[in-house]
Formats: structure tokens, sequence, C-alpha cells
């Protein structure tokens, strides 16, 4: 059984957790990413939690999974969210469960 | 009008190993560029045959490994025809598999919106499966003409 070595960076800066993914978000990548994002959001504690999609250039529901459950993940442990930088087809694939109606996006470089 | 005429076939098969679901949607859509579609048509390829290959690796062959074939055929009217398939474990309920947000898995974080997004991005789709026998996605679409200024 091959691993995915898929590889999230994470930055934690004035109680904000920002999670940079990239590449192809699908469901191998995925579960490698869901594990990083999850150790940091338990030891660190944020008030918010970024999930920047910049460089995401493939994603499929797997990535809307991995998303969502984040999204439900931070607000079971009061913390804010939101997704930044979305390419226009992962916000194809986020509009098709009515995700930009519950997730907060923010599409500017600069928060 | 002439006739549909197939142009082209792929055939692929490799063990459900989820680090094949890349290489297979890259294959796929690199097969599917020789009929030049639009740089939003093959995205839409590559993320429905994405799916089709996830269902069968967390769902068809859930806990055990078995074989993925895929065939894609290209045909003169700009068509492209994938089907998936795997011998795994089969749905008894194919209405209930298709509804947006159905999982049999939500522990694992499936979003339910496998066959949600296969219907946006393509023509059409059918799912044929048995329990026990496994299951046949078969995707379709048809690609917009070409123009010189694309």
């Amino acid at each position: 059984m091959l691993f995915s070595d898929y590889n999230v960076n994470i930055i934690f800066e004035d109680g904000v957790l920002t999670a940079f993914i990239k590449g192809e978000v699908d469901h191998h990548n995925a579960v490698a990413a869901r594990r990083r994002i999850d150790r940091e959001l338990e030891e660190k504690r944020p008030h918010e939690l970024v999930l920047d999609l910049g460089g995401v250039n493939f994603m499929d529901s797997s990535g809307l999974g991995l998303i969502l459950g984040r999204y439900s993940k931070a607000s079971e442990l009061g913390i804010a969210f939101a997704v930044c930088n979305p390419t226009p087809a992962t916000m194809k694939i986020l509009s098709l469960a009515g995700g930009e109606r519950i997730i907060k996006i923010i599409s500017d470089e600069v928060k | 009008m002439s006739k549909t005429e197939l142009i082209n076939e792929l055939k692929l098969a490799f063990p459900s190993y989820s680090v094949n679901e890349g290489g297979a949607r890259a294959m796929v859509s690199a097969f599917c560029a020789s009929l030049n579609p639009t740089v939003d048509e093959l995205s839409d390829i590559r993320c429905a045959v994405s799916e089709a290959v996830t269902n069968s690796i967390v769902h068809g062959y859930r806990n055990t490994i078995g074989t993925i074939f895929i065939m894609v055929r290209l045909y003169s009217d700009r068509t492209v025809k994938i089907e998936i398939k795997d011998k795994g474990c089969g749905i008894s309920d194919i209405e209930q598999a298709l509804q947006p947000l159905f999982t049999t898995d939500p522990a694992g974080e499936r979003s339910g919106m496998g066959f949600t997004v296969m219907e946006n991005f393509t023509d059409s789709v059918v799912v044929r499966s048995a329990p026990g026998k496994g299951t046949k996605v078969t995707l379709k679409k048809k690609l917009s003409k070409l123009t010189q200024n694309r």
C-alpha cells in the first residue's frame, strides 16, 4: 500500500491558523491533509482556521469532504472558519453542495 | 449527416490503490486531449473520472484491493464515452446512491457528492450494478465544436 506524501504548509499567526492546500486534492491526498490540519488544530487551538486554496490545481468531491469536514470540526471546537483564494474550478465543486452559502469565502490575496 | 464512427480507444486496468486515482484521471484526460477539448471540458472529464474511480476504491473494493477497468472511446461526432468498472461489492440501491449528499461512509468524510459531480460535469451518467458482482459507470460527454479562435 502506498501512502500519500502530500504535505500542507501551515502558518500560525495572531491566533489564525492558515493551511495552504496545494496541488491535487483527491481522496488519496485528502486523507493526509485532513490528518495534518486536525493535528495542528488540536495543538494550537486558534480562534480562526483558514484554508488557502490558491495553490489547488485539481479538486473533486473528496476535497469538498475535506473542506466541509474541517468546517464541522472548527465549528465543534468554537473556531471561526474561512476558505480563501478558490480557483473557478474549485468554486464550481464548492457551489454544487451549496458550500458557498455556509462557508465564508475570501477571494482577496490580502486578508 | 455522416455516420458516427469510433475513432480511438483506450483500455486501462490497475489495482485499486488510492495512489492510482491521480494517474487514472491524468491518462484519461491526456487521451481525450487528441479531440482538442476546451480547458474546462478537460477539467470536467478529469473530475468525473476521479469520482468514479474513487467510488470503486472507497466503496466497491472497501477493505480489499481489486482491479479497476477503464475504457475510453472517442467518436467522430466528438462524443467521449468512458466506462469505469469494478468487480467489487456492488450497489444495492442505485437510486439512493445517486442522491446528492447520500453516503454510506460519513466517518470517512465522504461528501456524498460523487455522482452529483459526475452528473453535472458530463452529459449522461448510467450506473449498472449488482450486489456482489460489481459496478459499471458509463459517462458520456459531447465536446463543443472546434472553432478557429479557441
